[in-house]
């Protein structure tokens, strides 16, 4: 009983942290058909960035509740700078290129931006971990867990309503699904693509970000932490089919669950548990599982 | 997307062995650097390959790996030094590789080959990571290796190795020309362009693209094993993403104009790296980055239309 | 790196020029690889860079106390070239050999890079110190009839079987066991090594949960969440660098430390990042004799001193692994009293040299690798609020390590034959 209430709890906390990790690199891919492997330097910005501005809000001195505004200003801030400085200083100028030669030059400026974050704050860890225990603990069961993750758990559900809610129901949004249907004619009923395209830059860039601004208060931010994250997050957005908000959800649900049973139940195999996930679903469904239809072009 | 001309083939690859004799004859540092992206260069061509009919392999390592522990394997733990023997059993056992994943894997395109691949040859990342009796990530070392019963001194070592990855180097990519001139090889480039058109002619889109995957298997496995050979040092992270994606990015980085053109974007990539070491030991990432994008945005056929430039002016 | 290692070689070179002592001689090469990038650049990479700096710094002005207060290297001055681990460690070694052609190799902290570039420094002859790395398997099986390659730092084969001694001998129940290691090379050894151990000394442990995460995972809760749920009594982990300390982030907070005797093999070294989120009586170990379990000696306190001095920080073992790397590089050329790598060589075989970390003893790997004790500790804060070590016990190089001749695992199979401990 007690292994189950921590294999429930384990995989929604691991499953939530994912989706705030993956659905940048989701959405990215879905309007701009763009693979973002820079999405892990963003990420990795994102901690930084929380590390720094929380040294310096709590040698202030200030409340600690604050802590959580700042974080949150910070993470949007920071996501929009980075975003469009990214997409309008280098991406803008290889729209319509070879969807694989765009991986190239995200994982080149990946490269850039890792070793920038290196000059800027150096090889040493940083650690931001007053927000991870302002709210202490709560046991479920005799088995003690961090408020904190569970509000992350809340968050993501949260933010991934007000972005499914964004892309249905906002004109933004809907232009943005217009843009994923079809760009050509999108462009031809009037609009404006480029404005869309940078929009969604910054905000899939807004949510790596914020998935690194999260993590930094329970972990020690280190050179790599970004590299670590590409790979799941590719896991998740591929069992979830690349594009779909809901398919980020499900395939972290699915990616944090198989990780939570393996290490309760089978701790040898853990490493292998998302790969396997991903091989498994994408045999059966190669488009993962809420990939959009599309017509083959003859 | 730049057409290959390959009556001219021939020709580059005898530049690439006039190259390799002058190479013989470079610092030892850099011909052992020569030699390892020789090695990775055939990689990096059966990923070029795969790229020509669509498919855009991010784990071609695992067929690097395969064969580079076939030899290590055989050599240290069942006494088999024969050079001749090892290699054609990281062939071997890369082809049969390939032969099984491309049956799995044919009828995959683009993003989710691509996604596949990647998955697959991080499962065999992890069970060599898992195996601690092949050293987890420290890998295993390699015995001296012998030919035919000789056994090259310490003197010698260096020179004999080189030359045996050259010599096998310039015959892989013969083969490779041969099998792009041939029908299963020109009828890539149309899988990649379109495949209802190609199944409405007759051919097997299917049957075309799982002879690409068992070549470029094959040719990987080739440099695996010339790399355990060369290094004598085998471990995981050949067969792990950062590996197969630093292929992916040789391949898209030299352009396919040519067999050779992974090969020396292999080298001069692996050179651009050492120099960013050297140069900048804290900045080399980002050295290489630029220089990436840089060759990107100036060079969108990659870097083999510098030469197809050249030949049209 | 280049300025820093040229304005270094132009002081040495003024001290040179005053001192009367210092012979006349081209500077010696020192080629340094390190972890200049990726997450084991800040935990291991840094402080190296640093001691070795710090020390070499000190050896060219000749300000290192007694026996090495002599200028430089054998009257030569020392220049460090610093290269990256990361990249691709044979390419690289083969540069700093070939293409540089330093005098001496030393660093290296992966066990995978010690392992490729170890027959490499036979090979090519070239005068080769591993600071690091923790595989026993260096003299035991890749390379057994070293000439020109040794290691000063012990293996990490010291690390688990101290850990069991101090478990057993503080008195913890050692019932229930539970391990959390980094699922790669390292983890696996010194969980292999720990449990190994348990049956030596037969605990009569059952093995409560093993949890292996990926390397550099950095989430840890649903491991905690089963160390938890095992009630294990006794807690092993052999985690580094940010691991560690996203480790200690994540289960203090929850509890595990309080439930269960938590030991951390290179807790040291989280000591000064996390001195407020260590729990007090949380086990450290530093690896061997260093920081904050150094013998004190005047040597040890320089270091110490001089490091914090121009550092801001106390040294972490790493750092001490470099300088006593350094130093028994000195001690074997100036008993040789030659620039030849052959007679250098001869002379490091089975020496017994001093260190800030105390007596290193070439002692095993046909005297190529060097053996030292271990000593472990609780976590405490002293009157000032500085963390500090209590319940501290050491255990000899004898007791710790395999015997010349037999391997580390087959050693503690065979439940430490011929180990000597008080």
């Amino acid at each position: 009983m007690l292994k189950f209430t921590a294999i429930m709890l384990d995989g929604m906390n691991y499953a939530a942290w994912l989706f705030l990790v993956a659905v940048g690199l989701t959405l990215i891919y879905g309007v701009m058909r763009i693979l973002n492997i820079a999405h892990g330097a963003f990420y990795a910005i994102g901690a930084y960035v929380c590390a720094s501005a929380l040294g310096v809000f709590y040698a202030a001195g200030l409340p600690g509740a604050l802590a959580f505004a700042v974080m949150g200003v910070v993470a949007l801030v920071a996501g929009v700078i980075v975003g469009l400085a990214v997409e309008r200083g280098v991406l803008r100028f290889l729209y319509g290129r070879d969807e694989v030669l765009m991986v190239l030059v995200t994982y080149a400026l990946f490269l850039i931006l890792e070793d920038a974050v290196k000059l800027i704050w150096g090889v040493e860890s940083y650690f931001v971990y007053q927000p991870y225990a302002y709210f202490g603990f709560i046991e479920i069961n005799g088995l003690p867990y961090q408020v904190y993750d569970l509000m992350i758990v809340a968050l993501a559900i949260v933010l991934g309503i007000a972005l499914w809610f964004w892309l249905e129901r906002s004109r933004m949004g809907r232009m943005t699904t217009a843009v994923v249907a079809d760009r050509e004619i999108s462009a031809a009923m009037g609009i404006n693509v480029t404005r869309i395209f940078a929009t969604t830059f910054a905000i899939g860039t807004v949510f790596a970000v914020i998935g690194g601004v999260v993590t930094a208060p329970k972990i020690s931010v280190t050179p790599g932490i970004g590299a670590e994250v590409i790979i799941l997050a590719f896991a998740v957005v591929v069992v979830g089919g690349l594009g779909s908000i809901p398919g980020a959800a499900i395939g972290a649900l699915f990616a944090g669950y198989a990780r939570a049973m393996s290490v309760h139940l089978a701790p040898a195999y853990e490493l292998f548990a998302i790969y396997a996930v991903m091989a498994v679903v994408l045999a059966i469904r190669p488009h993962g599982l809420f990939a959009r239809a599309s017509g083959r072009k003859i | 997307m730049m057409k290959t001309d390959f009556r001219r083939e021939p020709l580059y690859i005898a530049i690439l062995a006039g190259l390799l004799i002058l190479g013989f004859f470079l610092p030892s540092w850099l011909r052992f650097l020569l030699q390892t992206a020789m090695a990775g260069g055939l990689v990096a061509v059966g990923v070029s390959l795969q790229m020509r009919a669509g498919l855009v392999n991010f784990g071609q390592g695992l067929y690097y790996a395969l064969g580079g522990y076939a030899v290590g394997m055989l050599a240290a733990q069942a006494g088999i030094t024969d050079i001749f023997l090892l290699l054609i059993a990281a062939v071997v056992v890369s082809t049969v590789a390939g032969v099984i994943l491309g049956l799995l894997l044919s009828r995959y395109r683009e993003i989710f080959y691509a996604m596949l691949s990647l998955a697959v040859s991080m499962i065999l990342y992890g069970l060599l990571v898992k195996a601690a009796w092949l050293g987890s990530t420290d890998g295993f070392n390699i015995p001296s290796l012998s030919y035919l019963g000789w056994t090259p001194s310490r003197a010698v070592r260096p020179d004999v190795y080189y030359i045996t990855t050259a010599i096998l180097t310039v015959l892989a990519c013969l083969a490779t020309a041969r099998y792009l001139t041939s029908g299963a090889g020109m009828l890539c480039e149309a899988v990649a362009e379109n495949e209802i058109r190609l199944e409405y002619l007759g051919a097997n889109p299917r049957k075309v693209a799982f002879i690409v995957i068992v070549v470029a298997a094959a040719l990987s496995g080739l440099g695996g094993g010339l790399l355990a050979m060369s290094t004598g040092h085998v471990d995981p992270l050949m067969t792990n993403w950062t590996t197969s994606g630093g292929f992916v990015f040789v391949a898209l980085l030299a352009g396919r104009g040519s067999t050779i053109a992974p090969m020396i974007g292999f080298f001069l990539l692996e050179l651009v790296r050492n120099y960013a070491l050297d140069l900048a030991p804290n900045a080399w990432q980002m050295i290489l980055g630029a220089v990436m994008l840089m060759v990107i945005l100036l060079l969108p056929e990659g870097l083999w239309s510098l030469v197809e430039r050249r030949r049209k002016a | 790196m280049k300025l820093e290692t040229l304005t270094l070689g132009l002081a040495g070179a003024a001290f040179a020029a005053g001192a009367a002592i210092a012979q006349d001689g081209e500077p010696i090469e020192l080629g340094i690889p390190v972890f200049l990038s990726g997450a084991a650049s800040g935990p291991f990479g840094l402080p190296q860079q640093n001691g070795a700096n710090v020390l070499i710094e000190a050896l060219n002005a000749g300000e290192v106390p007694a026996p090495y207060d002599t200028v430089g290297i054998n009257g030569r001055m020392v220049e460090a070239t610093y290269v990256d681990e990361a990249a691709d460690p044979v390419q690289e070694y083969r540069n700093l050999v070939e293409r540089e052609g330093v005098d001496a190799v030393v660093g290296y902290t992966s066990s995978g890079n010690c392992k490729a570039v170890a027959p490499l420094a036979e090979q090519l002859e070239q005068l080769t110190v591993l600071v690091d790395c923790g595989t026993p398997q260096i003299f035991e099986s890749v390379v057994t009839d070293p000439t020109y390659l040794f290691r000063t730092g012990p293996t990490g084969t010291i690390d688990s079987v101290g850990a069991v001694r101090y478990l057993v001998d503080t008195g913890v129940d050692m019932s229930r066991v539970a391990g959390i290691n980094q699922n790669y090379a390292w983890g696996q050894d010194a969980w292999a090594d720990f449990t190994g151990s348990l049956t030596a000394l037969e605990t009569d442990s059952e093995i409560a949960t093993e949890q292996f995460p990926q390397v550099f995972a950095g989430q840890y809760g649903a491991e905690v969440s089963a160390l938890l749920t095992s009630s294990a009594n006794a807690v092993h982990t052999s985690f580094w660098g940010g691991d560690l300390e996203a480790f200690i982030l994540q289960a203090a907070p929850r509890g595990l430390f309080a439930r269960s005797a938590v030991v951390m093999t290179t807790g040291e070294a989280a000591m000064q990042r996390l001195p407020d989120e260590i729990p007090e009586g949380a086990i450290i170990g530093a690896r061997g004799p260093y920081s904050y379990f150094a013998p004190d000696t005047e040597l040890a306190n320089w270091f110490r001193d001089a490091y914090e001095a121009e550092h801001g920080t106390l040294p972490s073992y790493p750092a001490w692994k470099m300088a006593q790397a350094i130093l028994g590089l000195k001690a074997a050329w100036e008993k040789a009293d030659s620039d030849d790598p052959a007679e250098i060589a001869a002379a490091f075989e089975n020496l017994e040299f001093e260190t800030p970390a105390g007596t290193v003893r070439m002692a095993i790997g046909n005297g190529h690798q060097a053996i030292q004790g271990i000593a472990y500790g609780t976590f405490a804060k002293d009157d000032e609020g500085n963390p500090t070590v209590e319940n501290v016990i050491s255990y000899s190089a004898e007791c710790v390590n395999p015997p010349e001749g037999q391997t580390a695992a087959a050693w503690i199979e065979a439940g430490f034959p011929g180990a000597q401990c008080e």
